[in-house]
């Protein structure tokens, strides 16, 4: 069973919820992004999402493309956030850690190297978003040789007849992007979501958490009671650009950085 | 992946029927975007399908290209141009003289027309000179659509005229301020609005590139050209051309051209990339040339990125040849070795331009200058007896202060 297997079961056992956050791995510098890694623990993450920078982000709103392109102006690479997740694994073995972003470095780094240096490194899931399962099938296949779960999105607008190739190929857990738009935007439509993760029910026994649009309590708390998760990203990115370029970050700081993964832990666990 | 080598002696003529039906041309192209937008590009897939045999909206379209855009546009022999390059015969595909000035007119008028049958009324575009702006902007305003254009931030200070060309079709132009600020990031932010009004909105993306079914309707669009130029050459030249000769930025000129020769197997193709201040620099737009193949814009193509995936900011002295990526035809083109794809500098464009101005008393694009360039070269190493059908893409008076500014000249 993978590591993020196992946290959805625990998760689940316990009647919790799943909080996953999403930070740009090098924003604003590959030090600071390892000691939020650590406090976004701290505050109550089961899983994070590790932003890959990739300099055409055309999924991404203005908050992480501003994120992405701090991370860049450092000559942030691919190789170096695989070396960021070795370094965090060594004290941390428990939280699970996604690698979220765009095909084409992986593609330049080769399939190959990058599987084999994830799996090595302590990666437990990959989400490339502009990879859709019908062009994903050798990437798949030697992630899923290494035991590292590929994780897909479903939007509100794929259709019916989509999904069974989407749950097909996905393991770890399904990412229901909330509203139709890119990362960041403002969630509206809570009654579609209602209908279409309860469709989605039906159809996977996955974990399923919700993404894009979920930027404070109230809204964690919404999408929580009906998913087995969510996912915040661009409210927390929001405050990482505050940071600007210090190095010593002290944990006071980082504590109010991160402050609203623990406003959200705290309104999901509300729930149970 | 193929082997080039061996494909090279045997080329089986179906490799040139692509795509397939997922929209690959060999281990090119393909659909490669965030999940809103899938359905959206199959659906687009799916009805652009259905229309292919629907004679009434073909029947629209060439009406339209005739009417409204002034189609056939002539091929005209370049007497005093052949001379001064002194070897084979230098022929001018005039598609400078389309409406708006250029060939990208052929597909935005088939993508609105698209549009109309989809029911959307809203029409969004990205553009880097501005060329395909305006002929976004133009149809939309002969359609009665509503029209936004994406435009970096830079290049609506250097393109200021078209800037303003396209508000006065009633466009909206969208400043991008993210990334290099240039074409490719305007492209992004076209996506994200495509994402984000998928209901009503329409995507006119204005080369062959994209997700899937975009490369192949756009090539069908501009295909025009090359089937006018073949019926033309056949008729004024008695023969097909022996070689043909385009510039590739997205690459939506060149194929135009080069698709209804690619059977002809005694036509040669020359694709002419944005050398910029030389391939050596690093300063130019030439990913066929120097580039390796990635995945961007929804599609796998030859790319200009750096060791880690990075997309590079690209140079050219013409805004419309300045992308780091290539339609992916163009890519699987390359690999079967049926097209040569080489490149112009800045400089030698330039001096093509100024060439053609005064021997022929036709101001070119910067962007159709390096075909230009490129076409004398090889003329001056054929007999007499060959001939060589340049694609002039478009009409060089978007470029004057351009060219006015890079030679000290104050307007």
């Amino acid at each position: 069973m993978s590591r993020i297997e196992q946290i959805a079961q625990k998760a689940a056992a316990a009647k919790k919820k799943l909080l996953i956050p999403y930070l740009v791995a090098g924003d604003p510098n590959l030090e600071t992004t390892s000691a939020l890694m650590h406090k976004l623990v701290e505050q109550g993450a089961d899983i994070i999402e590790l932003g890959i920078p990739f300099s055409d982000p055309s999924s991404d709103g203005p908050v992480i493309q501003r994120g992405v392109e701090r991370s860049l102006s450092k000559g942030t690479t691919l190789k170096q956030v695989l070396e960021l997740v070795a370094e965090f694994r060594q004290t941390d073995t428990q939280t699970g850690i996604v690698l979220m972003g765009y095909l084409n470095p992986i593609e330049i780094m080769t399939y190959k190297t990058f599987v084999d240096t994830a799996s090595s490194v302590g990666v437990d899931g990959v989400l490339i978003v502009d990879l859709p399962p019908a062009e994903a099938h050798d990437l798949h296949a030697m992630l899923r040789e290494s035991e590292i779960d590929t994780i897909f999105l479903v939007a509100p607008t794929t259709r019916d007849d989509r999904v069974a190739s989407i749950t097909e190929l996905c393991s770890g857990y399904l990412y229901y992007v909330s509203l139709k738009g890119v990362t960041g935007a403002a969630l509206t439509d809570f009654g579609s979501v209602t209908a279409n993760i309860s469709k989605l029910r039906e159809r996977t026994k996955l974990p399923i958490v919700i993404g894009f649009g979920i930027k404070d309590a109230g809204s964690a708390g919404a999408m929580g009671q009906l998913a087995d998760g969510v996912i915040i990203g661009s409210a927390l990115v929001e405050k990482i650009a505050l940071l600007a370029d210090q190095v010593d970050q002290d944990t006071a700081v980082l504590s109010e950085t991160t402050q609203v993964i623990a406003q959200a832990r705290e309104a999901l666990d509300k729930l149970v | 992946m193929i082997n080039s080598e061996e494909s090279a002696t045997s080329v089986d003529p179906a490799q040139f029927d692509g795509p397939d039906a997922t929209g690959h041309f060999g281990p090119y192209g393909g659909i490669f975007v965030g999940e809103t937008l899938i359905a959206a590009v199959e659906e687009l897939a799916e009805v652009y399908e259905s229309l292919s045999s629907d004679k009434e909206f073909w029947a629209e379209y060439d009406s339209e290209l005739k009417h409204y855009v002034g189609r056939p546009s002539p091929l005209y022999f370049a007497e005093r141009l052949t001379n001064a390059a002194g070897g084979a015969k230098l022929y001018l595909k005039r598609e400078d003289l389309n409406h708006t000035g250029a060939h990208k007119v052929n597909n935005t008028i088939g993508q609105a027309l698209l549009a109309k049958r989809m029911g959307k009324t809203r029409i969004i575009a990205e553009t880097g000179a501005g060329q395909h702006g305006v002929a976004s902007a133009t149809v939309a305003a002969r359609l009665g659509l509503e029209c936004h254009v994406y435009m970096g931030a830079d290049d609506i200070v250097r393109q200021a005229p078209n800037v303003y060309r396209m508000k006065l079709l009633g466009a909206n132009v969208i400043s991008v301020n993210s990334g290099s600020r240039t074409l490719k990031d305007a492209m992004n932010e076209a996506l994200r609005d495509w994402a984000t009004n998928v209901d009503n909105t329409y995507y006119i993306i204005g080369t062959v590139a994209g997700p899937h079914p975009y490369p192949k309707l756009v090539r069908d669009f501009q295909c025009i050209i090359g089937r006018e130029a073949r019926e033309q050459s056949l008729e004024q030249i008695g023969r097909l051309p022996d070689a043909l000769v385009a510039c590739v930025g997205g690459g939506s000129n060149a194929i135009g051209l080069f698709h209804p020769f690619l059977k002809d197997e005694s036509v040669a193709m020359y694709g002419v990339e944005a050398g910029g201040h030389g391939i050596a620099t690093g300063q130019h737009a030439a990913p066929l040339s120097a580039g390796s193949p990635g995945v961007l814009h929804g599609n796998r193509t030859y790319l200009m990125s750096d060791a880690s995936g990075q997309i590079l900011e690209t140079h050219s002295v013409s805004a419309g040849l300045d992308y780091p990526g290539v339609g992916p035809e163009h890519s699987w083109l390359k690999d079967l070795k049926r097209v040569n794809y080489v490149d112009a500098t800045d400089e030698e464009a330039m001096e093509a331009f100024h060439k053609l101005t005064r021997l022929e008393g036709i101001i070119p694009a910067l962007e159709s200058s390096h075909a230009v360039a490129y076409a004398m070269k090889l003329a001056a190493t054929m007999p007499k007896d060959k001939c060589i059908i340049i694609n002039l893409s478009g009409r060089g008076d978007k470029d004057i202060e351009t060219v006015a500014k890079i030679e000290g000249i104050k307007l």
